[in-house]
């Protein structure tokens, strides 16, 4: 029975998140196992998340779920032009999350989350045949929700609170493809803020249309992250008024896109079957657009915009979860990924194409209060050439841009752990 | 719970194995790119200057790093290429010491002023490549800037005693094997198995920088008497270019031998344009009264047969208002001075009339000219401005004479050097014809068009002579396609946006 168990989990073989551009979903390790499924799906605090409208239907007073992730994502770059390759340095990172729900009465629950929807680590070596679009970047969104779920019915609730979020970045790039000092080493800058904070919301709705029928959708609103006066750190620049560079603070914005999501459940048996649609309103992230502050009195500010042009993508998940005995709960899930990058944008440190996530997991029963859930996801990439054609060069003629492309080739495995607590 | 965990590290395992994305047809599979019917394990390339990897009228470092053979090594490198190695410089200021006294300048730099304004400057500091403390030679890249073609078969060229007096090049003596070797032998006791041979530009190049101060020494055979500035006769040419190529395919090797490109298409001959001297019509009236009498003289040794009616026509000076054709002492003109004198004018007056004319729509003035142009070098003598009152050297004109003299000696090298390849089964790249058309079209490439404008072309370095990294990027380029074709290869190459052009920096 064991060896038909884990036969079948590996067959499951599974699904979990990371999604185009830098959303990164990892919300959950139930959810997770299920394709990151569970706008619609009555499972456990993860739904301070998914869709908190459902809190009022959990069964315990108080619910606790908390986990992380270890994302594993390398990125190959090769150009057979020229020969060229790059590979990421591996990096781990450590999504999070905690959500703790309470039920006050039968018609009202509180739920408070805290998760990481947001965020990119991507390291090259310095200097490799990207440099001038990136070296390396770590981008990092915390996202704080208290909720209220109230049920407006015995088969409809409504949810939603305010998000706090806060974020830091830290880029760096060399200027351009060339510019070097005296002896030869690269021009570069890091752009770093940390502290960043803004506040969105979210809204839902859970309609349980029948005994095994399950309906939700969830919106969550933009939030753009304002850098203002963050550090812009130019190192190696060569001595020469010609350069108008030198270090200075400045201010960019970068969205963290809203996003619908809608689907359902349905419930047979042992099993429990999970659809959920996901449209992410990318089309917010036009540019990166950097004004450097003048660095001397009454000297101009600068722009550089690095133009991204992204637009809204969808992403389609399915899972199914299995209550094997009263110890293991199976899951499984696949997912489709579209890539919000359109062609000539496909810029090295979101080196994101569509992309297939299979995902799979389980829940072990530690007694009656503590489980312990486990996820793993694979996401799927294609080979694929693609390139980044909107470089503006520093040179004449003015407004010339360069292209950058080859050949990228993703791979994400991303093993994930956490508990849940039910009182 | 054991099982669930044993699971758990399971999946992680595999996850973990199979983390690194692996590309379906790798550029680093063996068999990606092909070296064809070449074998570049061991690459030895010898040249000049361009092939040291000089710009900027220097060689420092970074700049021999994006030396042509470097990049071309580098691109080796796919096909099965082995390790390239350079006598690099000590640092990055250029200049050379001998025996700790500097005996070259440093590399030169694009300054801008306080009104914005642009300037060429050397760079500050003092070098620490010394002559005197050699480099273990011999290297892969055996350029020699200053070379000329009979020097790679000179012994002793490399002689550190023979700097001092003249006979021998500093930067060969650096890393010569010993005292009498020559560049040849150094290159062919690496084995090479792949070369490349660019030489012969200096046999033309010093003779045509220096405004034809040199002699064309057609018809001498012996290279030993030349001047520095001097024009190679082409037996003496064929002669040193046939020894370096028996030598270098004796072994086997495969290489490829690149021409002699015109030198008058390099910034250094057109940057100053042949009118640069604005006058008002009031100036040029009292000018043209000044050179009345000279004018006139012309008639005379006219009638009197010293020159003839045509030269009398060239040399006649006649100023405008507008931009006018600066004067100038061309050495290829009949020395009046004697006759003059010998009519009663002061010497000093004599001299400077002796071989004036002013400067021709189709002669070249040289880049140095540009700061001496219209200035007045002595403050006691207002009058005395450069190109009106006072000539511009012949060594600052290449004169349609002299040009005519430079390409006649370039086509016998080149006929010379295609015959060669031909007759020893090797690549032949044809360096005239490329920089030619970067110079009339410009070459395009992703970001922008590599073009040969002084300063902003992005082709040529301060010198106004020798390439840019991008421009010897570029030059890499067409050598690769030259091999590739020659060879059956299918060498990659390399992206010229990628590499840099001039320095700005502010001493």
């Amino acid at each position: 029975m064991k060896k038909v168990l884990l036969l079948t989990v590996l067959f499951l073989a599974t699904a979990v998140t990371y999604a185009g551009g830098y959303r990164v979903s990892l919300q959950g390790n139930k959810a997770l196992a299920m394709g990151h499924t569970g706008v619609a799906v009555i499972n456990s605090s993860e739904l301070v998340f998914f869709n908190p409208a459902g809190l009022v239907y959990l069964e315990n007073k108080l619910s606790v779920s908390v986990g992380a992730h270890g994302v594993l994502a390398d990125v190959s770059y090769q150009n057979s032009a020229t020969g060229e390759t790059a590979m990421t340095e591996a990096g781990v990172g450590t999504p999070f999350y905690a959500y703790i729900s309470y039920q006050a009465n039968d018609w009202l629950a509180f739920g408070l989350g805290i998760y990481t929807p947001y965020g990119s680590t991507v390291a090259y070596e310095d200097d490799w045949a990207g440099s001038h679009l990136v070296n390396n970047i770590a981008l990092q969104a915390i996202f704080v929700q208290p909720s209220v779920s109230i049920k407006l019915s015995d088969k409809f609730s409504v949810g939603g609170g305010p998000i706090y979020a806060m974020g830091s970045v830290n880029f760096n790039k060399n200027l351009d493809r060339t510019l070097v000092d005296l002896d030869g080493n690269r021009s570069e800058v890091t752009l770093e803020q940390t502290g960043i904070t803004n506040w969105g919301w979210t809204a839902s709705v859970m309609l349980k249309a029948s005994e095994s029928l399950t309906v939700g959708a969830n919106y969550r609103s933009e939030i753009i992250l304002s850098a203002e006066d963050g550090e812009a750190d130019f190192e190696n620049l060569p001595n020469s008024p010609i350069i108008p560079f030198s270090d200075t603070t400045f201010n960019a914005e970068l969205p963290l896109p809203a996003e619908l999501t809608m689907g359902l459940s349905y419930k047979h048996n042992d099993f429990l079957f999970a659809f959920d649609y996901n449209m992410t309103y990318w089309s917010a992230y036009e540019a990166l657009t950097v004004e450097f502050a003048p660095s001397a009195p009454g000297g101009e500010t600068s722009v550089t915009e690095l133009l991204r042009n992204y637009r809204d993508a969808s992403t389609y998940r399915f899972g199914v979860q299995y209550e094997a005995s009263e110890s293991f709960t199976l899951r499984g899930g696949y997912y489709f990924d579209e890539s919000p990058v359109q062609s000539g944008y496909f810029a090295p440190e979101t080196p994101r194409n569509d992309s297939n996530g299979y995902t799979a997991g389980l829940t072990f029963k530690v007694g009656d209060r503590l489980e312990i859930d486990a996820s793993f996801l694979y996401l799927q990439f294609d080979e694929v050439d693609a390139s980044y054609d909107y470089f503006i060069e520093p040179t004449s003629p003015v407004g010339a841009t360069s292209s950058f492309g080859g050949t990228y080739k993703s791979s994400v495995f991303v093993p994930g752990l956490g508990i849940t607590y039910k009182l | 719970m054991k099982n669930t965990i044993k699971f758990m590290i399971g999946l992680l395992a595999i996850g973990l194995v199979s983390c690194e994305p692996e590309f379906e047809n790798a550029v680093t599979d063996e068999g990606f790119y092909d070296a064809g019917d070449a074998d570049f394990s061991t690459y030895v390339s010898l040249g000049n200057s361009l092939t040291a990897g000089y710009a900027d009228g220097a060689l420092y470092m970074s700049g021999q790093e994006d030396s042509y053979p470097n990049i071309m090594a580098e691109q080796f490198g796919f096909v099965g290429g082995g390790d390239f190695t350079q006598p690099l410089t000590s640092d990055n200021l250029g200049g050379l010491l001998l025996d700790g006294v500097q005996i070259l300048g440093n590399r030169l730099v694009l300054s801008v002023d306080e009104n914005g304004n642009r300037f060429t400057t050397p760079l500050d500091g003092t070098p620490t490549t010394d002559v005197t403390t050699s480099a273990t030679g011999p290297f892969n890249n055996m350029g020699v800037p200053g070379a000329k073609s009979f020097h790679l078969v000179t012994p002793g060229y490399g002689s550190v005693a023979g700097v001092a007096n003249g006979t021998a090049n500093p930067w060969f003596a650096r890393f010569a094997t010993s005292e009498s070797t020559t560049v040849l032998a150094d290159a062919v006791s690496l084995n090479p198995t792949f070369f490349s041979l660019w030489i012969g530009n200096n046999d033309i190049l010093g003779y045509a920088t220096s405004g034809g101060s040199g002699v064309d020494q057609a018809g001498n055979f012996d290279p030993s008497t030349y001047g520095g500035n001097d024009i190679t006769d082409p037996n003496v040419f064929a002669a040193a270019y046939s020894a370096q190529v028996d030598a270098l395919v004796a072994g086997g090797a495969k290489g490829v031998l690149l021409n002699i490109p015109d030198v008058t298409s390099i910034p250094y001959f057109t940057t100053v344009p042949a009118q640069s001297i604005p006058l008002d019509a009031a100036t040029a009236g009292g000018v043209n009264a000044q050179f009345a009498l000279y004018n006139g003289a012309l008639g005379q040794l006219v009638a009197g047969g010293f020159i003839s009616a045509e030269e009398a026509a060239i040399r006649a000076i006649n100023f405008v208002e507008g931009v006018n054709y600066p004067i100038m002492t061309d050495v290829d003109l009949t020395d009046v001075t004697a006759i003059l004198i010998g009519a009663g004018l002061d010497p000093q007056t004599a001299a400077l009339l002796g071989q004036l004319r002013q400067v021709k729509s189709d002669d070249l003035v040289v880049l140095t000219a540009l700061s001496i142009l219209g200035t007045v070098p002595d403050p006691s003598n207002p009058t005395g401005v450069v190109g009106v009152s006072l000539p511009l050297p012949n060594s600052l004109v290449l004169s349609s004479t002299e040009q005519a003299r430079v390409a006649t000696a370039g086509a016998s090298y080149n006929a010379i050097i295609e015959g060669l390849a031909a007759a020893n089964d090797l690549g032949y790249g044809d360096m005239k014809s490329a920089l030619a058309d970067v110079a009339a079209n410009g070459a395009p490439f992703n970001g922008g068009v590599l073009e040969s404008d002084y300063g902003s072309g992005g082709a040529f370095s301060l010198d106004g002579v020798h390439p840019t990294p991008r421009g010897y990027a570029f030059t890499a380029n067409t050598i690769i396609d030259v091999i590739n074709t020659t060879y059956n290869a299918s060498i990659p190459k390399v992206d010229i946006g990628t590499y840099g052009t001039v320095t700005t920096h502010n001493n």
